[in-house]
């Protein structure tokens, strides 16, 4: 499908959100809730008093997995399969560049991964819930979050650039 | 229409549950359709090679902001009761360029990776890994960020708010950069 066409379906999406819901599309709030989660099971007093742990609690009874955005995830996951599955691209493998060993790309996976979560915390958002809901709602934070994190990808590609190509 | 429907009160929160499975189906079918369940794509966009990231998300925001603008203007949508995320300008600013050094390191971002993990690629899951721990260690240090985390803030204010122009006008210069930016994506592809 065309980008600007996949473009399209996802503003149709986002725009039944704010019809239907009154709210945008988000992904790493889902991370918040999963992490609050487990840490409730090991440590529950720690999760009842440090923020930003408590913040994504929940409903005290259904816990902090009975979510919004945790099922919008869970949904991210089985659309993105279901559209996989049709189109004959549900398979096993690791993205990586032409010369990164499996290995390497794990490792910068992990570390891209652990270093986004903490911006997304810090920015209070992430590609989903800053960049395209705020961004489509002109949000003045959403947009210096849009600027501020490609101006930075385009920064520190250099760095990466062996990794990708 | 009176909208935002769940703000009104037409259905409750086990409902709304069902809606987000929903919603999020059809999110996660465009981004795989829209190839951004492809780590290697998604890093295209930041050596100018594959600019699909910025096609599709510029695309969505257009669509999204033009849907907004419409169905405010005709009195179907009760704009006011959509929740804008508030601004907080300079953790907004660091949180930004945090993240992008982390996306172009793990060459996804959070919502992709879910895509990408859910079609079987095991860097996808290494993201998602990562995004739990970052979240986990952001969370522990938290008395640490505090004080920035909560800086400058603002409010829920938008573009036009603060530039103090009609929405009708940001709109329209929204749509306009955003058809420069996609004429200039398509030379940079070609060029590549």
């Amino acid at each position: 499908m065309s980008p600007y066409l996949a473009g399209v379906g996802i503003g149709m999406v986002l725009l039944a959100a704010f019809v239907i819901m009154g709210r945008g599309l988000g992904a790493s709030g889902a991370f918040s809730s999963a992490v609050a989660a487990g840490v409730s099971t090991v440590a529950p007093e720690r999760a009842r008093t440090l923020e930003p742990y408590a913040a994504y609690m929940g409903d005290e009874r259904r816990g902090p997995l009975v979510d919004w955005l945790v099922l919008e995830i869970l949904g991210v996951t089985i659309g993105g399969a279901l559209s996989a599955l049709f189109a004959g691209r549900l398979r096993r493998g690791i993205e990586r560049g032409p010369r990164t060993t499996p290995r390497a790309r794990l490792a910068y996976a992990f570390g891209g991964g652990t270093i986004m979560g903490f911006g997304a915390k810090l920015a209070r958002g992430c590609t989903s819930g800053q960049a395209l809901t705020g961004g489509a709602l002109l949000s003045v934070g959403s947009w210096i979050f849009i600027v501020a994190a490609f101006a930075a990808g385009y920064a520190f590609s250099p760095l990466f650039r062996r990794q990708w190509t | 229409m009176n909208a935002p429907l769940y703000e009104v009160g037409a259905f409750g929160d086990t409902a709304s549950l069902g809606f987000a499975l929903v919603l999020g189906i059809a999110f996660g079918w465009f981004l795989e359709r829209g190839g951004m369940g492809n780590a290697n794509k998604l890093a295209g966009q930041f050596y100018l090679t594959d600019l699909a990231v910025f096609k599709v998300m510029f695309s969505a925001i257009v669509t999204t902001l033009l849907g907004v603008f419409w169905l405010s203007e005709l009195g179907w949508l009760d704009l006011p009761l959509v929740f804008v995320p508030p601004t907080f300008a300079i953790p907004q600013l660091l949180g930004g360029v945090v993240f992008g050094l982390g996306f172009v390191m793990g060459g996804l971002c959070p919502g992709t990776s879910c895509v990408s993990a859910s079609t079987g690629k095991t860097d996808g899951l290494m993201v998602m890994a990562g995004m739990l721990f970052g979240v986990f260690a952001f969370n522990e240090m938290f008395p640490l960020v505090e004080r920035i985390y909560r800086s400058t803030p603002m409010g829920s204010i938008t573009l036009p708010e603060l530039l103090d122009i009609p929405f009708g006008v940001a709109v329209f210069v929204v749509v306009a950069v955003a058809l420069a930016g996609f004429r200039a994506a398509e030379w940079f592809e070609a060029r590549a």
